[in-house]
């Protein structure tokens, strides 16, 4: 199954219908139910089952000790796991809103994040730190930042947003597993996305770092993760209609980052749009057009573009929607690509983006 | 008088009035704070009947310690000035705290020092030169923190409390009888990581001691500008914990005081504030100015309460002050800082491919990449 958004169809007798909190709250279980070490902790996560019930059950089944309930402080939160992990626990955090995780930046950054480097490997961080991220559920202010690049800023971390159902199972079970700290960043707006999906499909463990080619195409790539995926899927099949074949690729681990996944593919496309709900000034995307430019610029049609928020705080619930990248946006982008213009023949960039004429590799065919 | 008693209040039958609203009907006071609140005056044992009580073996221990600790804070404050040291707060006037810090602890018990705490690191067990690699800059932390369970020298304020609390409470959990000491300045008492720290501790109650040296000034900053607590310790009583009020330069006292707070933190009556009133009788590093945010009568004044000077005259008092006894202690801390100047005039071995070796548990592809670009500058530098 590789779309997050699935419909309930054809199900086989193991695989069936569930959505990405689902998914999560059987990663988190199943992760205790291995490891005794492994503990989670965080404002509300204990009888209420989380504030979007991702630790359902959780205190119920492994007592309040394992699934504990703390005073509302982030950053005493993150620091009490960081003098948990150094005593071999496992900590799972959960920072209820994105940004709610801003108090607990010090510690991130100044303790968790390099405690390793620190130490030279006496004392790895092996904590996950849970964030529901990103917009498009119409939260109130404060609770729809994208904060990925504060955190791919910061070395030592590891930054994980999954957008499938089976991701979300797969990559919180690696993310447990990891000896580094791992800020697992959880698209809020696809916690209720279903798939079919079964948690024994030993496929559904994601390693970390590795991307994941969604769907091929050979006209553009485009590049994503996290909650734009469906956005980019969407957009995909909307641009077929209009002859153009798109490949949608799931970076899935924002750090470490995949060069080699995503290389091949702008290598085989030519051309590279880079989607995500994030500002766009400073923002991830800039990093991904850089590293593409360094790595394929003699493969490159056309510049690597970006499809990002605006540079504003995030705003209101009711004006969301026109923040948000959406499919017509991204597909505007892949037109502003104009494979079939006469961008390098007249060298003004500013191609009519005609229909006429023959792209590379019988692209638009 | 405890809180609950003061006159006016109006949460209390006997002094409501009519016309004031009875309490809301959750309400309730969880505990008389009036156990949790610290004497007026700081706790002393020198200089008073207590003082003839304390063990004879401990106070030569003692006199030991704070005779070796002040001879390697002069020495290291000279290492500064010879450019092998980058920076060394000293904690000169200060011994007396930082090695009841660390004699109070077992074996198995973990200390939090925070920059200035480098002696109780070396008194519980540290080599004194892996114990200044940060302050040397070769590395961050010169030393595997579980070899003698003292966490890595923190310079971000307070923010090592949280990892005293959760390292603690992990150990309650396993069903160790393990006990967290956390060191602290009366700086770092404002940061909000010590606020949420002794939240987090008094919640959980949590076997940890916070101990609050309180010398004064947070770098220049007296500590009036500071807070408007009664005293540090009085913060105890608002988190559920009990405050303790000590002389910080009173060997024996802190010996006690953060002795009980570890006996009952170890027992489970969870954990304590222990203010220690002390004195920084040096800048706050080599590269500030003291004289200009304080008097040269105010540091007089302290030299006068110097924390070796005190135990040296009970020692003296109960005739134990020998000149044999004393040649022999200062011979030893002669020893111990040669062999510290020694070591330290070396240069340390530094390899700069360990700047990529512990960012993860494996290197990225990114990192390998840049530690490869690295190694070829450093084999081309060799080629010229």
């Amino acid at each position: 199954m590789s779309t997050a958004v699935a419909a309930g169809g054809t199900t086989a007798t193991e695989r069936r219908p569930a959505t990405m909190a689902q998914a999560l709250t059987r990663a988190l279980r199943d992760a205790m139910a291995e490891d005794p070490a492994v503990h989670v902790m965080g404002e509300d996560v204990g009888r209420l089952g989380g504030v979007f019930r991702i630790t359902d059950g959780l205190a119920e089944e492994f007592g309040e000790d394992r699934c504990s309930d703390t005073p509302l402080a982030e950053a005493g939160i993150l620091g009490t796991a960081v003098g948990m992990a150094m005593y071999g626990l496992r900590p799972v955090v959960e920072m209820q809103f994105d940004a709610f995780a801003y108090p607990a930046f010090e510690q991130l950054v100044s303790h968790v994040a390099r405690m390793r480097n620190r130490t030279r490997g006496a004392l790895p961080m092996p904590l996950t730190i849970r964030i529901p991220y990103g917009g498009g559920i119409g939260g109130v202010e404060h609770h729809s930042d994208s904060s990925e690049a504060y955190y791919m800023a910061t070395p030592g971390l590891q930054v994980l947003a999954p957008a499938t159902v089976a991701d979300a199972y797969g990559m919180l079970r690696a993310a447990i597993a990891s000896d580094d700290p791992v800020v697992f960043l959880e698209p809020k707006r696809l916690y209720w996305s279903k798939a079919d999906w079964s948690p024994e499909d030993p496929a559904a463990v994601a390693p970390i770092g590795r991307a994941e080619v969604r769907r091929t195409g050979s006209s553009a790539t485009l590049i994503t993760y996290g909650p734009s995926l469906p956005v980019c899927l969407e957009a995909a099949e909307a641009a077929r209609e209009e002859g153009w074949d798109l490949e949608v690729l799931d970076l899935r681990s924002l750090v470490p980052f995949d060069d080699e996944t995503v290389c091949a593919s702008v290598r085989r496309t030519g051309r590279a749009v880079v989607v995500h709900e994030s500002t766009g000034f400073g923002g991830p995307g800039g990093e991904i057009a850089a590293r593409i430019t360094e790595r394929c610029f003699h493969h490159l049609e056309a510049p690597v573009l970006r499809v990002a928020g605006f540079d504003i705080p995030y705003p209101p619930p009711m004006l969301e929607r026109h923040h948000l990248p959406g499919v017509d946006r991204v597909l505007d982008a892949v037109a502003r690509l104009q494979w079939e213009s006469d961008w390098t023949e007249d060298g003004t960039g500013r191609g009519a983006g005609g229909t006429e004429g023959s792209g590379r590799d019988g692209r638009g065919a | 008088m405890t809180v609950l008693e003061q006159p006016g209040s109006s949460r209390h039958g006997s002094t409501a009035t009519g016309d004031r609203p009875a309490p809301p009907p959750a309400w309730r006071p969880r505990v008389d704070p009036g156990p949790l609140l610290p004497d007026e005056e700081p706790y002393r044992v020198l200089g008073t009947e207590a003082a003839g009580k304390v063990d004879i073996a401990l106070l030569k221990r003692l006199y030991e310690q704070l005779v070796s600790g002040r001879r390697y804070n002069t020495q290291a404050t000279a290492l500064t000035r010879q450019g092998r040291l980058a920076v060394y707060p000293s904690s000169t006037g200060q011994e007396a705290c930082e090695v009841a810090a660390a004699l109070v602890l077992e074996e198995r018990d973990w200390l939090f020092p925070s920059y200035r705490d480098t002696l109780a690191a070396v008194a519980r067990g540290l080599d004194p030169v892996q114990a200044l690699t940060l302050l040397r800059g070769d590395w961050h932390t010169g030393y595997d923190p579980h070899e003698h369970r003292v966490a890595p020298l923190c310079t971000p304020l307070a923010t090592q409390l949280p990892h005293a609390v959760g390292l603690a409470h992990a150990a309650r959990l396993k069903g160790d009888d393990v006990v967290a000491l956390a060191m602290v300045g009366d700086g770092g008492t404002s940061e909000g990581d010590f606020h949420e720290a002794l939240n987090f501790a008094a919640v959980w109650q949590a076997p940890v001691v916070f101990l609050v040296q309180n010398n004064g000034f947070a770098i220049s900053v007296p500590l009036a500008k500071q807070t408007a607590a009664p005293s540090l310790a009085h913060k105890a009583v608002g988190y559920g914990m009990p405050g303790r009020l000590v002389d910080g330069n009173d060997a024996p006292a802190l010996h006690e005081v953060l002795g009980e707070a570890v006996a009952r933190a170890r027992h489970g009556g969870g954990p304590t504030l222990v203010e220690a009133v002390t004195y920084r009788m040096e800048a706050h590093t080599n590269a500030d100015d003291a004289t200009r945010y304080r008097s040269d009568a105010e540091v007089e004044a302290w030299r006068g309460h110097d924390p070796v000077a005190l135990v040296e005259r009970e020692l003296a008092a109960r005739d134990l002050l020998t000149s044999a006894y004393v040649s022999a202690t200062k011979d030893a801390a002669e020893e111990m800082a040669g062999a510290l100047r020694e070591r330290m005039n070396a240069d340390p071995a530094l390899d700069p491919m360990d700047l990529f070796a512990h960012v993860y548990a494996a290197p990225t592809g990114q990192l390998r990449e840049q530690s490869d670009l690295l190694r070829a500058e450093i084999e081309a530098e060799g080629e010229h």
